[in-house]
């Protein structure tokens, strides 16, 4: 008799709990509003990242097409991968030769996002980006140079 | 080798590859089965397929460069795995570290359990046949990611962590966030009850299934909540306190049943009390600086130190041998996945397939992890 009872009692608690488990799911049938799906490649307008966001290395420009960068490589010292590469040029400044910047080369398909390069910069050149839409079709598009054609380093900036 | 043929041939024993790609191993993880029938006589893992050699490059990176490596192992847990390293080397340098990073540091911590537990949770409950829950666990996610992602920077490979404090100060809408976080998950926490924890299909899955006694567990090292599943009282965050954990009061889960169903609500109550430390903390982050001044370049002096901590899965410990050098001599990890992995066999012997998927589900295998 006991196992009969024990029997049903197993059927019965067994559908009442698929039953509260159906329950939730269709709380959310009946309430469309507290879905979060962001319908992405749509909202790509309105779609903000958050400021801190590190998506790649980019380096600052202003409008006058100027650059912050001297080309003194602490960001390549700081980098574990080895995703930026400085190759410097020397200038002629007051009749001395001095290293300055020629190519900042920015590998963006070794770059890990950790963010070490921003913090050791001694002149706040670079930052990092929001943007995320990286992929390519050939990977040698993902090899960057960062510092734009025709640009300079700002006045004042050693 | 002839001996086991003839064996293998009298006893109808098969063999099976159940991986290296295989929707319930989370990664590349290979499991060569012996069957008979449907029951399994041993499960022999085969691991190697994603090992990048994170322990060699280490000896060749600076120390805060260190860091972002260990991002790569357990990825869920990253942001421990980073407290780990930076406690160690900081235990080596001798740095006072400012309150406010202690407290910080244990808040992202907890916050880092929960969403690897959301993320086991919905997968657990995927890889047992319910879609459903890998959507829900995703939803209450996204918030957490959503907070890391303001803070630090990244959603998860933070790297927050730097040798002596944090890479930035946290963003002054983290107080905000993780409160209103917090009180819309312990709304939603009762309805992974409702979902999957009382759900009949569920718990004739789980329950009796992959049954690990306490003794086994200590000989094999299984930490963390699998551990303390089987009764196994390992929780460094109680009995090694680290960062801001000996201020707050938390309970430590211990089950003694040591089957799938108390792992699984081990986890479960662990949310709860992460939940609780949480809201302990939040409001008392101390004012100070986010960083203890260190030099541009760390040299460790010559000398070895070894830092555990708690992550999502178990026991994570930092071993640091130096030479002086600016990079370290040697670096050792004790990841837990690996230990926990090698009592897999013990546990899924005499079960059946379909079981052995429960068994690895509630293990919470992280493949990068066990592999380096």
């Amino acid at each position: 008799m006991k196992s009969v009872v024990n029997y049903f009692k197993e059927i019965y608690f067994g559908l009442r709990s698929l039953i509260t488990g159906l329950r939730v799911t269709g709380h959310y049938i009946t309430h469309p509003k507290e879905i979060i799906t962001q319908q992405y490649p749509e909202n790509r307008d309105t779609l903000k990242m958050f400021e801190r966001f590190r998506g790649e290395v980019v380096l600052i420009h202003d409008e006058k097409n100027e650059h912050r960068c001297t080309g003194c490589s602490a960001c390549e010292v700081a980098c574990p991968n080895g995703t930026i590469e400085i190759i410097h040029k020397k200038v002629d400044v007051d009749g001395r030769k001095v290293k300055a910047l020629d190519k900042f080369v920015y590998h963006l398909q070794m770059c890990t996002m950790c963010g070490l390069c921003i913090p050791a910069c001694p002149t706040d050149a670079i930052k990092m980006a929001n943007t995320f839409e990286h992929a390519v079709f050939d990977r040698s598009k993902l090899t960057k140079i960062l510092n734009k054609p025709g640009s300079k380093i700002m006045d004042g900036i050693k | 080798m002839e001996e086991t043929i003839t064996t293998a041939l009298e006893s109808q024993e098969y063999f099976i590859n159940m991986g290296p790609q295989h929707p319930s191993t989370h990664g590349v993880l290979r499991l060569v089965l012996s069957l008979d029938g449907e029951i399994i006589r041993k499960v022999e893992p085969h691991i190697g397929y994603i090992h990048r050699s994170i322990e060699k490059m280490c000896e060749h990176d600076s120390y805060q460069q260190i860091v972002h490596l260990t991002d790569r192992m357990d990825y869920l847990s990253c942001h421990i795995n980073n407290e780990a390293v930076c406690l160690a080397v900081e235990m080596g340098l001798q740095v006072e570290i400012p309150e406010r990073v202690k407290v910080i540091r244990t808040i992202i911590g907890e916050l880092t359990r929960l969403s690897s537990h959301q993320l086991w949770w919905g997968v657990m409950g995927m890889d047992l046949g319910a879609i459903t829950t890998f959507l829900y666990g995703f939803r209450d996610r996204e918030l957490i990611t959503d907070i890391f992602e303001e803070t630090c920077g990244a959603r998860l490979t933070m790297n927050y962590n730097v040798p002596g404090g944090l890479m930035f100060d946290i963003h002054p809408n983290f107080q905000k966030r993780t409160k209103d976080f917090v009180t819309y998950f312990k709304k939603k926490l009762p309805e992974y009850d409702d979902l999957l924890s009382n759900n009949v299909i569920f718990r004739e899955r789980t329950i009796g299934i992959g049954k690990l006694s306490k003794e086994d567990a200590i000989s094999f090292g299984v930490t963390g909540p699998t551990g303390r599943a089987s009764g196994f009282s390992c929780d460094v965050r109680k009995h090694y306190p680290y960062s801001a954990y000996d201020r707050v009061q938390f309970k430590e889960i211990l089950r003694t049943e040591g089957d799938c169903f108390a792992r699984y609500q081990c986890r479960i109550a662990e949310m709860w009390e992460s939940l609780s430390i949480i809201e302990q903390l939040i409001d008392n982050i101390p004012e100070g600086p986010f960083k203890a001044p260190t030099k541009a370049v760390i040299k460790l002096p010559k000398g070895e130190w070894y830092q555990k901590v708690e992550t999502a899965r178990g026991e994570f410990g930092v071993y640091i041998i130096s030479e002086g050098q600016k990079s370290p001599y040697r670096l050792k990890f004790r990841s837990p996945g690996f230990s926990n992995l090698s009592a897999l066999d013990h546990m899924a012997r005499g079960c059946k397939i379909a079981d052995l998927v429960a068994i690895m589900s509630t293990i919470d295998l992280v493949i990068p992890d066990i592999d380096r």
